[in-house]
């Protein structure tokens, strides 16, 4: 039988929050349920383990951040930078989060239900099985996939059309996807819109579906809708850049 | 024609006497100055760089170099290097890459600045003895202690200590990644800090599974690009350092080509085989003091509260305001790396002209911090340019807890700062991926260099404490008494609150 431990976090510092689930997670919980939670940063930092937890309000910055395995679920929305450097593990959050989500994620997933801020899914970078995805079902802020170096970032544009400017600015690795059409004048130098083909229709379709399955969405709409696809213009923005002394 | 070739910056000469045509010189060259024409070896002094494995090698010493051999007419200020760069740049268009340290004729403070010793009214130690203490513990050194004592008559300590790294000698070895140095070079410096009781950097490289065995020692970095950093790597190292700036390059990011991204260097920093590592500028989750503090607690919650973490910025204009931020954080040490600081690759615009020197940056450093009584809240570790034992003694006299030596350290392994890191083809076997380069390497006598440089200069410092009275390395730290200024103008001695010889 699946083991619960439910912890109160009204007014909790970080630091015994995060003591009481690495407790919890080293006595072989399941499913941590974490209520009244109000702005706590750090919250699964650095956590390991295959264990869910479910977050009740809003935690602060840097939620998951070098998380590796645990799924956290949020309900409500969160702050900045949620799966910052995050290796593996799944953030689910029913709600908006803030900027930089999901920075330098190498593995894992985050979902965000609503919008998230500027600089989403910035430098977010794959390796091997490592392969990140950010998926946000509203709209994002500008400079969405700044640096990015590799993993999908996927907008859904729930809410309306996506209409983030400097998109994939230092683009060098890695794909934007975005549902609808994006104006040229939005995308940033060396990030360039290429179709998107039937094979990356396939590859993103279970994406889509388990967005949709968590947040209760009917996913063949999404699956079936007209998407952008952008790219970097050249994995080597440097080459052409510098001569030897 | 309208530049035309250069004159050539060096000439190799092969005195056919003394040569036997053993062709080492052909082997050991990667830059392709040697080959063999009939019975005689011919040379291409224009592929030459100066790195000296040629004249190593040379069983008869028949090999010669000269620097410059065509002079262009002289002028104070249309140097050589201001034409040969304007040259490049009209060629090509681009910013220019440079390796090593700064390369500009700037004054060296360091030797405008001279040590004490004592005569008759106070007695110097001898080393020989009487005990001279080198050891130093790097980390934050609380301001009170809450003792109580408990009925059973125990004391009992209320205050949370924090972590501190202890070091057997002031001289620790700076952060240069697996990338831009080989496996051999870093495998060779980390025994040696293992066997020297000292600490060495990883640089944002990650950390290679064959120096899992001298985890303890090594200070893992965790700088803009993210590379190689997941709970893991934290967990393994003594301290986790925060890479703000690098003093060869303030201000910009860093980027490792991927002709240097090998398997193994790809499996370390945990990147695609092949693929350009770019570090951006900034840290994307940094754009305060606040948000650097924030990332010091994101590091030591991540890791429990377990691991001492640096903050490591180039010295620039405001180094001072820039470190008191600092040591309000959580951080434990505040790293300062100097205008002198070397790298694999840095345009040269800005490793000849951003940042200032480290004698000046430690020493406002430490007013700084003493001025607003924070300065148990760090250690000031120094870097950039430290060549000798001398060095460190001022360093420390200057207010610094430690030093990082980075150049110094590679010169020990063989380096002949040649200066052409970038390019991947390292003679020595250091700054290069090369396998048939990396292997010229052997980490086992490398590491005993590295390791006796250690000791060298921690002999020479225990010398020079003795010789002042000093029996502590703690005594000598930011003791300006124990400092003059020679030739030194009287701004520059009020930055650094010495005094001028003779006074």
């Amino acid at each position: 039988m699946a083991k619960q431990v439910a912890i109160d976090g009204k007014g909790v510092h970080y630091t015994p929050l995060n003591q009481q689930i690495r407790k919890a997670v080293a006595d072989g919980a399941d499913e941590i349920v974490i209520s009244n939670i109000l702005g706590q940063r750090f919250i699964g930092d650095g956590l390991r383990g295959n264990v869910t937890i479910q977050l009740y309000g809003v935690p602060g910055g840097d939620l998951a951040m070098f998380m590796s395995g645990p799924t956290i679920i949020v309900h409500g929305n969160a702050e900045h930078a949620p799966g910052n450097t995050m290796d593996a593990g799944k953030v689910v959050i029913h709600g908006n989060a803030g900027d930089a989500v999901a920075h330098s994620m190498r593995g894992g997933k985050v979902f965000v239900r609503g919008d998230i801020g500027y600089r989403g899914g910035i430098h977010m970078k794959q390796y091997e099985d490592h392969y990140p995805i950010l998926v946000v079902g509203g709209t994002a802020q500008a400079y969405l996939g700044e640096s990015l170096a590799g993993g999908l970032l996927l907008v859904l544009g729930l809410n309306g059309p996506v209409q983030a400017r400097e998109i994939g600015s230092g683009i060098h690795g890695g794909e934007i996807i975005i549902r609808g059409d994006v104006d040229d004048a939005c995308l940033a130098t060396g990030a360039t819109k290429v179709p998107l083909t039937e094979e990356d229709r396939m590859r993103i379709a279970p994406v889509i579906r388990e967005f949709a399955d968590d947040f209760g969405l009917d996913p063949e709409p999404l699956t079936g809708a007209k998407y952008t696809r952008i790219v970097p213009a050249s994995a080597r923005p440097f080459v052409g850049k510098y001569t030897w002394e | 024609m309208t530049i035309g070739s250069l004159p050539s910056r060096y000439r190799i000469s092969i005195d056919p006497v003394r040569c036997m045509e053993c062709e080492r010189c052909i082997e050991n060259c990667p830059y392709g100055v040697f080959r063999r024409d009939g019975d005689r070896i011919l040379v291409n002094s224009r592929n030459c760089t100066a790195c000296h494995r040629c004249i190593a090698c040379c069983p008869r010493d028949a090999i010669s170099l000269e620097e410059h051999p065509c002079d262009y007419r002289s002028h104070p200020i249309w140097t050589r290097e201001a034409r040969e760069a304007i040259y490049n740049q009209a060629r090509t268009g681009r910013i220019i890459l440079a390796g090593m340290g700064n390369a500009l004729d700037y004054p060296v403070i360091f030797d405008r600045l001279v040590l004490d010793a004592c005569q008759v009214t106070n007695p110097s130690l001898d080393p020989l003895r009487e005990p001279i203490e080198l050891r130093t513990h790097i980390g934050k050194k609380l301001a009170k202690l809450d003792l109580r004592r408990r009925e059973n008559g125990d004391i009992e300590l209320r205050t949370a200590l924090t972590p501190n790294l202890r070091v057997e000698t002031p001289i620790m070895i700076g952060h240069m990644s697996y990338g831009a140095i080989s496996l051999n070079a870093q495998m060779a410096m980390a025994r040696a800090a293992k066997e020297t009781g000292t600490f060495m950097g990883t640089g944002e490289g990650g950390l290679h599974s064959a120096l899992y065995p001298y985890q303890d020692r090594m200070i893992v970095q965790v700088a803009s690009g993210r590379f190689g950093v997941n709970i893991d790597y934290l967990e393994r190292g003594a301290a986790i350092e925060i890479k703000i700036g690098q003093g060869a390059k303030p201000g910009i990011g860093g980027h490792l080509p991927g002709e240097k991204v090998c398997e193994e260097v790809s499996r370390t920093r945990m990147i695609p085989l092949g693929s350009d590592a770019i570090s951006p500028a900034p840290h994307h989750d940094i754009y305060s003091i606040e948000d650097l503090a924030q990332l010091v607690r994101a590091l030591k919650e991540a890791t429990e509260w377990k691991k001492p973490v640096f903050v490591k910025i180039a010295a620039v204009h405001n180094v001072a305001a820039i470190a008191a931020g600092i040591a309000r954080s959580p951080a434990d040490a505040v790293v300062i790396d100097g205008f002198r600081g070397g790298t694999g690759a840095a345009p040269r615009v800005f490793r000849d002209h951003v940042g200032i020197p480290i004698e000046a940056a430690v020493a406002s450093v430490d007013k700084k911090l003493r001025d607003q009584g924070i300065r148990n809240e760090v250690s000031v570790i120094a870097s950039g340019g430290i060549r000798g034992s001398a060095d460190v003694a001022k360093t420390i006299a200057l207010g610094a807890d430690a030093v990082y030596i980075g150049t110094a350290a590679l010169v020990a392994m063989g380096c002949r700062v040649c200066g052409n890191c970038y390019r991947g083809l390292c003679p020595w076997g250091i700054a290069t991926q090369r396998p048939d380069l990396v292997q010229r390497l052997n980490p086992d006598a490398a590491s005993e260099q590295v390791a006796n440089l250690i000791r060298a200069w921690t002999l020479e410092l225990a010398e020079l404490l003795g010789a002042a009275g000093i029996n502590s390395i703690e005594s000598l730290r930011g003791n300006r008494d124990r400092l003059r200024g020679y030739m030194l103008d009287e701004s520059l001695m009020q930055v650094l609150d010495v005094r001028q010889v003779g006074a």
